[in-house]
């Protein structure tokens, strides 16, 4: 838009500064030069915070760990009583955690719930920048083993064989012991997914790249992601949860459907 | 047509016969001649059926029963009952050069690439469904209204068996597409027979035609769902719909039904046109359920595999009574003897379900033994003059429902944020004393209804009219129960407990004192039906009558 305007601005500059345009031209270029300072400003900001090794970025995240973190996690994150230790935890495991709003957690319970998340995704990176200083672990995934467009039937079998015996073959989520459960993993982003399966958050175990290869983890993602963009080809999935959805169903709105016609055939006329 | 009827018709006349009424009349009249079937169209038709919603729910499962024959029929035209080792090549993405039996793969296709085939498979798995819930529906009204009672004890029986054999019809078509979930049940099955002692391995091996799951089991479990058991049960349901032409159709207690009659519609024809049209709306019904909501979607399971189990994976609702009462038993009970591990997990789960499957199979005989009641029954009773019965009904309702609803704990426990353990325990807490509760609450309900009705026909109903007489007395008017009315509430059987009776020898058994015993708790606080002059203390003045029962 403003493009298109900037020529004709100029056009307008030459018939001189009283015509009817001027003003809106002098707008136009003030938007102009304001927008792509502005816009040049939070690209650089991109920038650094995707340069985790910053030692301005590590700065920041150190005060915000300082200001949210540390009463549980210990002033230089070497745990205490209340929470684990988050030397060598790695990136992945903070943009995981804080990313989903699991961090800093409401209460302390069986596990941490997703809730709303509590960070920008700029501090959050801060955040991962800091204790991934602390020392080595597993870094945020690449894009390109995000992309979900790797072998969807080799995912799924991958999924069946690892996951689903916790995660429900549909991704559907299931109870573990004392209150703890597997969430479903619906909506979840590819990013979320891979990280949980290489920092094993909460009660989940890890899958280290020995025991499940990166290519394998994007395989699935894509069948994950497979499931959620394609719905059910038999209608309504009443939320993948099996039979006892199915025996509720039928007995709920089957037969109470059929009670109904019943008692409507057998009324008196009147 | 018209042409035709009329030179048929002249044709006749010209021969002889005297016939009036057109090709319907001549079309009948051959038929007779050669089937001689008017003699049963005579009787059925003019046949008469009581008319209440309730006695719709034994046709509702018919319906289901015929739903499920037309689907399957249209099933077995694709559907490969081999356990041979292809490669999936279908349409379906996330299984695509997956290996899997020609099972699971025809299923896939029967799915994805056969038109309309998703469509039958969804209205075959959701009328079974229905099916087994309309069974279970119709057997707790005929529990509750009595109707089980002289002459009807064997029908129930033969019910009874029908319901047994729908969950096995169930079970063995929940098996046959070989995916992970149909695999997860057998596993489960084979464990369960694993846990006889002595004999479980061997017919494990039987069975499976070695260890376990072999290649032969979609096959033998094929004939059975489509062979064996839909012929047993076509077998039954004929019995047991002549043994409802034979005893005549139960009725409800009302003004006018009696023993000796039956109050009601004749079959022919509005009987018959209301129960035709009934089964298009409830195979309407299946089909929009089916139409719109997903059952057992096998793509997501994938093909069976002996090492993946998923989370969430229970049986069919009607077997999840007894996948509950596996998850209710306590961990560790087994032990060791002689070298042989003895699992009472599964033991005492295979005793406690079959006596409760055997006690409900015989309970019209144990009730008639208790009772002493010799007499036919072809009025019903209404729960509530029934207090004992209704009460062991309620328990046993209990029971089952503890049971049912533990299959289904892991759900319970991510849904409504409780813990599993808690979940568990809770259930354990409501199967062992949920009946005794259940019962004691149904049957004080039951008598306290019961007092009701006494009041309401003694008394009347209290109109909230209040007089004052002129001493200065005040009185509510009562507004007396019509007779119609009052024939419902006061026609019921009156039993009393049975009296010990010596026998030939002079002698009182052990097995007639246990039966007195029950007797007496059976009936010890029973209310009796008003009497006549009991009516007649109450009127005073305003005689009422009680009509004859």
């Amino acid at each position: 838009m403003t493009k298109i305007k900037t020529p004709r601005a100029r056009r307008a500059r030459k018939a001189g500064r009283r015509h009817p345009l001027a003003s809106v031209a002098l707008i136009a270029i003030g938007l102009l030069f304001t927008g792509g300072a502005y816009a040049a400003f939070s690209t650089s900001t991109a920038i650094a915070t995707t340069d985790a090794s910053s030692q301005q970025t590590i700065a920041q995240g150190e005060k915000l760990f300082a200001a949210n973190c540390a009463t549980c996690h210990g002033l230089s994150a070497q745990g205490s009583s209340e929470g684990p230790s988050l030397i060598g935890v790695g990136a992945a495991s903070v943009d995981f955690q804080v990313g989903t709003g699991r961090m800093p957690m409401q209460m302390q319970g069986p596990q941490a719930q997703k809730k709303p998340v509590q960070f920008t995704a700029e501090q959050t990176a801060a955040l991962a920048a800091y204790v991934a200083s602390l020392a080595p672990g597993p870094a945020i995934p690449a894009a390109e083993l995000l992309d979900s467009a790797g072998d969807s039937a080799n995912g799924a079998e991958l999924f069946r064989i690892n996951c689903a015996m916790c995660h429900n073959v549909a991704g559907a989520g299931g109870a573990l012991t004392e209150g703890k459960f597997a969430p479903a993993i619906e909506n979840v982003s590819a990013q979320h997914i891979y990280e949980a399966m290489i920092t094993g958050p909460q009660n989940m175990p890890v899958f280290n790249d020995m025991n499940i290869s990166p290519e394998d983890k994007r395989d699935i993602i894509t069948y994950l992601k497979y499931v959620e963009d394609n719905p059910s080809p038999g209608g309504l999935a009443l939320g993948s949860l099996g039979p006892v959805a199915e025996g509720l169903f039928i007995w709920i709105f089957g037969l109470g459907a059929i009670v109904a016609l019943t008692v409507w055939i057998t009324a008196k006329s009147n | 047509m018209t042409t035709i009827t009329t030179r048929e018709s002249t044709e006749d006349q010209a021969v002889g016969v005297k016939k009036s009424g057109g090709f319907t009349a001549s079309a009948a009249n051959y038929i007779d001649e050669r089937t001689s079937i008017s003699g049963a169209v005579k009787e059925l038709g003019r046949k008469i059926f009581p008319d209440h919603w309730s006695f719709l729910l034994g046709e509702v499962a018919l319906y289901s029963f015929v739903i499920i024959l037309l689907s399957g029929s249209f099933l077995t035209f694709f559907f490969q009952a081999s356990m041979a080792e292809v490669v999936y090549d279908g349409s379906y993405a996330p299984l695509k050069g997956i290996p899997m039996s020609a099972a699971m793969s025809s299923t896939m296709d029967i799915s994805f690439d056969i038109r309309g085939g998703l469509l039958m498979r969804q209205v075959h798995h959701w009328a079974a469904l229905l099916f087994v819930a309309a069974i279970g529906l119709h057997m707790l009204r005929i529990y509750f209204t009595g109707a089980f009672r002289k002459p009807r004890e064997l029908n129930w029986v033969i019910g009874f068996v029908l319901f047994i054999l729908a969950m096995a019809e169930g079970f063995t078509g929940y098996s046959l597409p070989d995916d992970l979930l149909s695999g997860n049940g057998l596993r489960i099955i084979d464990g369960l027979i694993k846990g006889i002692p002595v004999v479980g391995t061997w017919v494990s091996f039987l069975l499976f035609g070695g260890e376990f799951p072999g290649t032969d089991i979609v096959g033998r479990l094929y004939s059975l769902h489509i062979l064996l058991l839909p012929a047993i049960i076509v077998a039954l349901i004929a019995m047991h719909l002549l043994f409802v032409v034979v005893h005549k159709h139960t009725q409800y207690p009302a003004a006018g039904h009696t023993n000796q009659n039956v109050v009601g519609y004749p079959v022919l024809p509005v009987y018959a046109a209301k129960a035709g049209g009934f089964f298009f709306i409830v195979f309407g019904v299946v089909m929009l359920i089916a139409s719109f909501f997903t059952i057992n979607p096998i793509w997501n399971y994938g093909p069976y595999d002996p090492s993946p189990v998923s989370a969430g994976t229970q049986p069919d609702w009607y077997i999840g009574f007894a996948d509950g009462a596996m998850r209710l038993i306590p961990t560790g009970w087994e032990f060791v003897w002689l070298n042989h591990t003895y699992s009472l997990n599964i033991l005492v789960v295979l005793i406690v379900v079959g006596l409760f499957i055997v006690t409900v199979m015989i309970y019209p005989f144990i009730e008639a033994w208790i009772t002493g009641d010799k007499r036919e029954h072809h009025v019903l009773d209404r729960p509530r003059n029934a207090p004992t019965r209704t009460a062991i009904g309620a328990a046993g309702v209990t029971f089952y429902a503890s049971l049912w609803a533990a299959a289904s704990s892991d759900i319970m426990a991510t849904h409504f944020h409780l813990t599993m353990e808690g979940v568990i325990h809770t259930l354990q807490a409501t199967t062992l004393l949920g009946p005794f509760l259940a019962f004691f609450i149904a049957k004080r309900v039951c008598l306290a209804l019961q007092k009701k009705d006494r009041e309401i026909v003694l008394h009347g109903y209290e109109s909230g009219r209040i007089v004052r007489l002129p001493g200065g007395e005040f009185v509510e008017v009562h507004q007396p129960v019509d007779e119609y009315e009052r024939w419902k509430l006061v026609s019921y059987s009156d039993f009393k407990p049975l009296m010990l009776r010596p026998n030939a020898q002079g002698k009182i058994g052990a097995t007639e004192k246990v039966r007195a015993g029950l007797s007496r708790w059976f009936f010890e606080d029973r209310i009796t039906p008003v009497t006549q002059p009991e009516l007649d203390h109450a009127h005073g003045d305003h005689p009422a009558e009680i009509t004859d029962k």
